[in-house]
């Protein structure tokens, strides 16, 4: 990553880097996203996902959910960056090891082969909510739903399988019980 | 049913109702619709430029001067990238701009259409927020949204993009409704906790210093009155960013200069010993800082800021204020009286060693230059400019440059907004254009550019607009023939190889002030500076003043690239020992 300071800013005390998911509650209207992403991208920080999408119609209301990582202080300047920005009402931002917060994404495998590797696909992706989308009697589009690392390891693994396309989301991230974010 | 007026007379009711007297702008195809509704509308007046990033810098020092928004109106494509230099430089130094383009109609839009660009898109980044209105439903509250963008918090640019077909377009106009928070951003997150624990640290502090920025400038002038109060009530030291001068008066004892990299010794060596660093409107710029390991190493730092994310993004601070330096310095002076706790008493003696320390700095008259009697010395002329000057209410604007941070050294300013430089983007070519701004607000002032001869050359065209309306500005130029401070650092840094830094064929100034319409005077020994520069102020006209200085001059003391604030170099002499090395020599 590039350093987003001021080259006197250059500290020879090293902090460490935690990856955060920053979501970001904006207005849905033109230019929103690539406000947020120039942002990010103009001051050096780094996104590994992405994921949007109007969740509120009626007060077109879209929920922007990006993972980053980041020094505490580069997470700090990001968190209060994004709050100046005039379309943005609200952002949160979670450890990716804080066990009160569900993080999902999605990825669907396209297997191609005959009928034993396909079995062995779905066998592989079953602990993963697998479900068959499409059938063939020389295809298979399975979707999971897991963690970032958990479909990693899946598509690396159903190669042997006839894995021939991926198609993943960014995560997306929801606190658990009753408490809303505000 | 009410009346219906077309987008461009829209465009005008809401000037109107935001109380805009001047535009600064330039016409083209996406603005013609507008700039045919001008003439219907005799309390705005248009300042017609010579070229759109004149157009952002007069509109710049008209701001900074006045505290009212600028406003600039261009056409598309190239009106508008014209005009970024000026939104970018604006954005630095966190000045109001409201700036409406013109833009191909909408149905044009992503075609590629003659004199088409993505303004929005490139503008994005150097703005606060912009707009294009592809509804003329949207017009009216658009524009008022983008008045109180650009004036609330933190100010800064905006740029309304506005195609000519919803120009043409006819709406009802409805006023600006009561005002609704934007999103919830609120401006003052301090409480009387924050200003309790403050004036403990006050109390407690042997070595203060307070540190004041542009913050204090942009908060009004009420705001430089009150520090004023806080400064002789605490009887603390006060150190200034080149953007804060004139918030505290410069000649007053209490006030060590401007700090930072051409600041002076005392105002250093004070930030790096003291104690209790108070910064008030400012934001570790690294001009300021020089290197952050090492950066005022003992103190308790607090940070007051209407700006949440200035808030620990260069330097971690122990207590932060955040919201409008008025508010702020108000709640701390009203709670410093209440409890009578007169710090200037009861702290005398503790912070007493402390101001017999800086009486030693004081003594090596960080500012001192060996004068001549031969050619002047661009200080000199400064310090000339300022003594005959300093009687009447002068505003100065400044290009970029070493001239800049002579002027910000010897030019001693008592009151806000006297003072307009491009600090943040350090913009070349800026002064001039501001100028023209400086002077559109106060008619009757004088303006004074302070220049150098290659960033005024950048900005020329404007002395043609200062013509047009009889702006009496003068523009006072160290003409060294280099690009002094490029020059300086190749001193400095690259072995006096000074590539490309000399101007050869630079233009006569007094023929070119004459083919302008305007006086040229020019200076080249010191015993007729004087004279000149009093015939410069008299005459009731825009003047060329082309000073010759001393081409080598440097500018001192100067913290090197990559070193503390107690490592500066003092003078020519000390060059050596202070040798920029492994990687400060990669540091702008």
């Amino acid at each position: 990553m590039a350093n987003p300071k001021s080259a006197y800013s250059v500290s020879s005390k090293k902090e460490k880097s935690d990856t955060h998911i920053i979501v970001v509650w904006v207005d849905n209207e033109a230019g929103v996203l690539a406000r947020v992403v120039g942002l990010f991208s103009g001051r050096g920080y780094n996104i590994e996902s992405l994921a949007v999408a109007e969740v509120d119609a009626k007060k077109s209301i879209s929920r922007i959910t990006i993972v980053t990582t980041g020094t505490p202080q580069v997470i700090d300047q990001i968190k209060l960056q994004l709050k100046k920005l005039v379309p943005v009402h609200k952002v949160a931002d979670f450890k990716r090891n804080d066990k009160g917060v569900i993080f999902k994404e999605m990825a669907l495998f396209k297997v191609v082969g005959n009928n034993t590797k396909i079995k062995k696909a779905i066998i592989a992706c079953k602990k993963y909510d697998a479900v068959i989308l499409d059938k063939t009697k020389k295809s298979n589009v399975i979707q999971i739903t897991a963690l970032r690392r958990e479909i990693d390891k899946m598509a690396k693994n159903l190669r042997k399988f006839g894995l021939v396309s991926v198609s993943r989301t960014g995560a997306v991230a929801m606190t658990r019980g009753d408490k809303v974010f505000n | 049913m009410s009346k219906l007026y077309t987008g461009a007379e829209i465009v005008f009711k809401c000037l109107e109702d935001q109380d805009v007297e001047f535009i600064f702008g330039y016409p083209g195809g996406a603005v013609l619709p507008i700039y045919d509704e001008l003439k219907n509308h005799n309390t705005i007046k248009h300042i017609l430029v010579r070229h759109e990033q004149g157009a952002g810098h007069a509109a710049e020092g008209y701001a900074r001067s006045s505290g009212k928004p600028g406003v600039v109106l261009v056409t598309s494509g190239p009106g508008a990238t014209n005009v970024v230099t000026a939104l970018t430089d604006a954005y630095m130094d966190s000045v109001p701009l409201v700036c409406i383009s013109g833009q191909v109609p909408t149905h044009l839009i992503g075609t590629d259409a003659f004199q088409e660009c993505d303004t929005t898109g490139i503008t994005r980044p150097c703005t606060k927020h912009n707009w294009l209105v592809k509804d003329i439903k949207d017009l009216s509250k658009t524009l008022h949204e983008a008045f109180k963008v650009a004036t609330t918090g933190r100010p800064g640019p905006v740029l309304v993009d506005i195609p000519k077909d919803i120009q043409f377009a006819k709406i009802a106009y409805s006023k600006p409704k009561a005002e609704k928070k934007l999103n919830g951003k609120l401006l003052n997150h301090f409480s009387q906790k924050d200003i309790d624990i403050l004036i403990g640290l006050m109390n407690k502090s042997k070595k203060p210093i307070i540190y004041s920025g542009g913050g204090v400038i942009n908060s009004g002038p009420e705001a430089s009155n009150v520090l004023r109060e806080l400064v002789k009530l605490t009887g603390f030291p006060i150190t200034s960013t080149l953007q804060g001068l004139g918030a505290y008066p410069g000649d007053d004892n209490q006030f060590l200069g401007m700090l930072g990299m051409h600041g002076t010794y005392e105002a250093n060596n004070a930030m790096h010993d003291c104690d209790l660093l108070i910064n008030i409107g400012a934001r570790f710029d690294d001009r300021i800082t020089g290197k952050i390991d090492e950066f005022s190493p003992k103190s308790k730092k607090v940070h007051i800021d209407i700006d949440p994310s200035s808030i620990n993004k260069i330097i971690k601070v122990d207590l932060a204020l955040v919201g409008d330096v008025k508010e702020v310095l108000k709640g701390i002076n009203k709670t410093l009286k209440k409890k009578n706790l007169d710090l200037k008493k009861s702290n005398k003696q503790q912070i007493a060693k402390w101001w017999e320390q800086i009486q030693k700095w004081r003594t090596k008259n960080s500012l001192n230059f060996k004068n001549s009697d031969e050619t002047i010395k661009p200080q000199h002329a400064v310090q000339r400019l300022y003594e005959l000057t300093k009687h009447k209410d002068t505003y100065i604007t400044t290009e970029v440059g070493q001239h800049q941070m002579w002027a910000a050294q010897h030019y001693k300013f008592n009151k806000p907004n006297r003072w307009m430089t491009s600090g943040g983007l350090g913009t070349m070519g800026y002064g001039l254009p501001a100028a023209v701004g400086v002077q559109i607000a106060h008619p009757k002032k004088l303006v004074v550019d302070i220049a150098g001869e290659a960033s005024v050359l950048m900005t020329m065209q404007e002395m043609s607009t200062a013509v047009q309306y009889n702006l009496p500005i003068k523009i006072f130029i160290l003409n060294n023939q280099y690009m002094g401070m490029v020059r300086q650092w190749q001193e400095l840094l690259h072995e006096k190889n000074y590539s490309e830094s000399y101007t050869e064929a630079l233009p006569d100034f007094i023929k070119m002030a004459e083919a302008y319409g305007c006086k040229g005077i020019k200076a080249e020994k010191p015993d007729e500076l004087d004279e000149k520069i009093t015939e410069m102020v008299e005459f009731d006209g825009p003047v060329i003043f082309d000073c010759r200085v001393d081409p080598n001059e440097n500018c001192f003391p100067m913290i090197p690239s990559g070193k503390p604030h107690n490592q500066m170099i003092l003078g020519p002499s000390e060059k050596e020992e202070n040798k920029i090395t492994g990687k400060g020599k990669a540091l702008v």
